[in-house]
């Protein structure tokens, strides 16, 4: 169990096995479902989880997202969105 | 560039926007038991109620309910492993893309059934405990089952299952709260709750006897707090103080028709398991309208939506969007009209039937005079 939020370039990271991530039609959102509760994602959330969701490591994410948006600035929010869905168990050090 | 989500869970009062969709069904197979909890939150008449749904029924129950945007999905009863069809079930809400949760006593789940409930995309189990002592345990469900629990807990962990152990906390079982977090973690239990008992029905009949004193449930909390700052992520603990010592009520299921749709037995919408106590409201089945009609327009759910049913103090309180007024089962329980204040409320003019309640309870202990669940109880 990895307890230090600072992630690394070359973590590779996924969402946490017991978690289930989908877009859901209905809530024109992606979800989050765990044991008796559920995260709605905005759009941003949304689009990063679903990057991570097919398994990758932190620095291409970041790599595809400053290359996406044309904007190397969006890189430290992604990171610490990134930590923060780390601490809270939804996105886990796959390596 | 921001990002952020909304959290819900069953246990903590964060408001979620459920754009006026039932996220959360529960399926209340059966009423049937083998164990007898006093604190039981089925309908103390329950043994009058017979007809269940068949298998095509519960699965059209499931089909609407996906099509009216529910995700979350609680198979529970009584014991839902008495359905010889569960595991049909558990298929069928797999294939429609639900989060399947069981919420199961153990008594019946083997690891036959449990196989083929993984079979079926079964996600999650919550499991009951109350005690980590046979004897305790035994005493306080009525029947021999503390050994078929921890089989049962360490069948699902060895499949790998999430997993939630609920404790549904009482004075008997309360300062055993450090030996279950002990039992949870020996075990690998990702979740534990600590479900202060909710007093209507069955817990209701046997308040005085079951309510914690205030100084166990600080006891209690300060173990709690300390686990959670020992085992970091590896645990999640619930627990939320019982709304009897609370200033504020409950947020009771985050609002009446708002997020939460049960289906009793027999077929009836409830906007909260234990809604049948209120008198006087004809519930919708499912063998009568379709689920669309009863979550949207039937006037039981929209009875208490929104704020427009409030009294006062509710109807002018800024807390209001908070807690909804709190629960309307216990409005009408303790105060006679569902429509009030919810009387654990601190500004409720009847909260001295709280404070008499716990100074009831405090002073005249009945010694081991359970009401156990059971058939045919003469209540009048």
């Amino acid at each position: 169990m990895n307890n230090n939020v600072g992630l690394q370039r070359t973590d590779i990271v996924e969402i946490d096995p017991t978690f289930l991530f989908r877009w859901e039609e209905p809530q024109r959102a992606y979800v989050l479902l765990y044991p008796e509760g559920l995260v709605k994602l905005n759009s941003t959330a949304g689009e990063i989880l679903a990057v991570v969701a097919q398994t990758v490591a932190v620095g291409d994410l970041l790599d595809n997202f400053i290359a996406k948006y044309n904007n190397p600035d969006i890189a430290d929010d992604i990171l610490t969105f990134l930590e923060a869905s780390n601490e809270r168990g939804w996105v886990r050090i796959k390596r | 560039m921001s990002a952020a989500g909304s959290e819900s869970s069953v246990s903590a009062p964060v408001k979620v926007d459920g754009e006026g969709l039932p996220l959360w069904l529960l399926l209340e197979l059966t009423y049937r038991c083998p164990l007898k909890c006093p604190w039981c939150n089925n309908p103390l008449d329950f043994d009058r109620y017979r007809n269940e749904l068949t298998t095509e029924e519960w699965v059209d129950v499931l089909r609407q309910g996906r099509e009216l945007g529910a995700l979350q999905l609680g198979f529970s009863g009584g014991e839902p492993m008495q359905r010889r069809d569960l595991e049909e079930l558990v298929g069928e809400a797999t294939r429609l893309g639900y989060y399947t949760n069981l919420i199961t006593s153990g008594m019946g789940l083997n690891e036959q059934r449990l196989a083929a409930l993984q079979r079926a995309g079964l996600k999650q189990v919550q499991l009951s405990l109350q005690a980590c002592d046979a004897e305790l345990n035994n005493r306080l469900v009525g029947a021999d089952a503390y050994a078929h629990k921890i089989a049962a807990a360490r069948a699902i962990k060895a499949r790998g299952f999430p997993m939630v152990l609920n404790v549904p906390v009482s004075r008997y079982n309360i300062e055993q709260a450090p030996a279950l977090l002990e039992l949870a973690e020996e075990l690998g239990i990702e979740y534990v709750e600590f479900a202060n008992l909710q007093y209507y029905n069955w817990a209701l009949l046997n308040r005085s006897d079951l309510l914690p004193t205030r100084e166990q449930l600080s006891v209690a909390e300060a173990v709690v707090a300390e686990t959670r700052a020992r085992l970091g992520r590896r645990m999640t603990i619930y627990f939320v103080i019982t709304d009897y010592y609370a200033e504020r009520p409950k947020a009771c299921m985050k609002g009446w028709g708002n997020i939460h749709l049960t289906i009793a037995p027999d077929g009836a919408a409830l906007p909260c398991q234990e809604a049948r106590v209120i008198e006087g409201l004809k519930f919708p089945n499912v063998r009568d309208h379709d689920l669309g009609w009863i979550w949207h327009e039937s006037p039981v759910f929209q009875k208490f939506r929104g704020e427009s049913w409030m009294q006062e103090p509710c109807r002018s309180c800024p807390e209001r969007g908070h807690d909804y007024g709190g629960c309307r089962c216990q409005a009408f329980l303790l105060n006679g009209d569902a429509a009030s204040t919810d009387p654990v409320c601190g500004k409720s003019p009847n909260h001295h039937l709280i404070e008499e309640a716990v100074a009831a309870a405090m002073a005249g202990r009945p010694q081991n005079r359970l009401i156990m669940r059971q058939r045919g109880l003469n209540v009048a």
